[in-house]
């Protein structure tokens, strides 16, 4: 059964979200998601412009008003 | 009972908490109601920021290490006896030579390591600086380098961030100085979509690479190396032309984390604000090790271990928590040979580097030697 992994990147400011993203995505299984959350307010577009881009998969962005949720498939 | 401290890792988070508990607990070390000892890999202690002046020839090897004995207070028996597992249910740590050590209160200070051989082709056909013989190899490749295509290749997660526009912008002056610059083509890959983690940094790097003509690729994740073809490819299906690969490998956390089971990756799931283990009231993570999504550096491990000296301090003298750690890290940035700037922030304070200057510079080169202070938690 798909696993979902939890990195809470709210307010921090180095690596990033979509740093922390990638470097776990390195640790878990193909079908695998990731929900990041971040008070980064690029995250809602980073992610989904890198995650298109290595051919990943994305679930769904959510806009909770002082975070965002954003949740990716690794489909690689 | 004696509140026996367990420290494994004898790097700088761990020395700066070994040596800080003996500044404040004289007298119960004196009367024996607590002891302090340390496990380590080494019998010396490595300056890890001085390896970026080596391949330069900046700095002396001499300069980097110190008897890591002589560096962590007498008080405090230091084994050279890596940890194989840790077992936190039981209070019970084991190591290589067989030996079981118990403990009241842990500290997991065990840090990280490089993996260049989780890409394929990385180890035959890059160079990089983050350990001595390493930054030797990068100095003698750089020696006889007589122009041509250079890669400055960067791979999450990794330690120092800054240390890969360091390399870049050092890169460039010592070419220059060479006088081979105009004969060589810098290109800077970064995983992200900008130049750096830190968007003020990397609002900053942009037109700094543009000025000196520094190409980059952002975006770009390794996927493989191919040292006879001399290409790196990345994730993204973009491949680049080398004749120097320069990369910051892809980063792990040690072995045992993962052996014990306590952490993917070998970092150690730790609450951001009291650096304990999750679920855990006696086992401190500090430094590298911990899973925070904070910079993996020197001075985020010495914020770290200085919060945690108060806090064991003051629950094992006072029985209550002294304070949170608040994200705080430093950073100098070294923006040449002979520039250098800085930046700060933590949990709330968003970064904002100011203009390099040779002052700063000169302060980063004073603080290479200020830095034994700060590993005897005096500084």
């Amino acid at each position: 059964m798909a696993q979902r992994k939890l990195i809470d990147a709210r307010g921090a400011f180095c690596p990033g979200p979509l740093m922390e993203l990638i470097a776990t995505l390195k640790l878990i299984e193909i079908g695998d998601e990731i929900e990041v959350l971040s008070t980064d307010k690029g995250t809602a577009a980073d992610v989904p412009e890198w995650v298109a881009k290595v051919g990943h998969e994305m679930v769904e962005t959510v806009d909770h008003g002082d975070h965002w949720s954003v949740v990716v498939r690794k489909a690689k | 009972m004696a509140n026996r401290i367990l420290i494994v890792g004898g790097g700088l988070a761990g020395t700066i908490i070994a040596n800080g508990l003996c500044r404040q607990l004289g007298k119960q070390l004196r009367s024996g109601d607590i002891s302090i000892s340390m496990l380590g890999t080494s019998d010396q202690h490595l300056y890890q920021p001085g390896l970026l002046y080596v391949p330069f020839g900046k700095i002396r090897e001499s300069e980097l290490f110190r008897d890591q004995r002589r560096v962590l207070d007498n008080r405090v028996p230091y084994a050279i006896d890596p940890a194989t597992n840790i077992d936190i249910e039981a209070k019970k740590v084991s190591t290589k030579s067989g030996k079981v050590y118990d403990y009241d209160y842990l500290v997991i200070a065990t840090g990280s390591r490089l993996m260049p051989q989780n890409i394929p082709g990385m180890e035959e056909g890059a160079h990089w600086f983050y350990d001595l013989e390493s930054a030797r190899k990068m100095r003698a490749a750089l020696s006889e380098f007589e122009g041509g295509k250079i890669i400055v290749n960067v791979n999450a997660p990794h330690k120092c961030p800054v240390a890969p526009l360091e390399i870049t912008f050092m890169l460039y002056d010592y070419l220059e100085e060479k006088g081979v610059m105009d004969k060589t083509e810098i290109t800077y890959t970064y995983p992200i979509g900008r130049l750096h983690a830190l968007e003020p940094v990397a609002e900053w790097a942009k037109p700094a690479m543009d000025q000196l003509g520094i190409k980059y690729e952002t975006f770009f994740n390794t996927r493989e190396v191919d040292p006879d073809a001399k290409t790196i490819t990345s994730e993204e299906e973009v491949t680049l032309d080398y004749d120097l690969l320069v990369t910051i490998p892809p980063h792990s956390g040690a072995q045992v984390i993962t052996d014990s089971g306590l952490g993917d990756g070998g970092w150690v799931p730790t609450d951001r604000y009291k650096l304990l283990h999750e679920g855990s009231t006696n086992v401190f993570v500090c430094g590298d090790t911990t899973n925070i999504p904070i910079s993996k550096a020197g001075s985020t491990a010495h914020f770290e271990a200085d919060t945690i000296v108060d806090n064991l301090v003051s629950l094992l003298t006072e029985g209550h928590w002294a304070r949170h750690y608040d994200g705080k890290v430093f950073c100098f940035i070294e923006t040449g040979m002979n520039e250098g700037t800085y930046v700060w922030f933590n949990y709330k304070t968003p970064p904002s580097p100011g203009a390099p200057s040779q002052m700063i510079h000169w302060f980063k080169l004073a603080y290479n030697r200020l830095y034994w202070l700060s590993a005897r938690g005096l500084l």
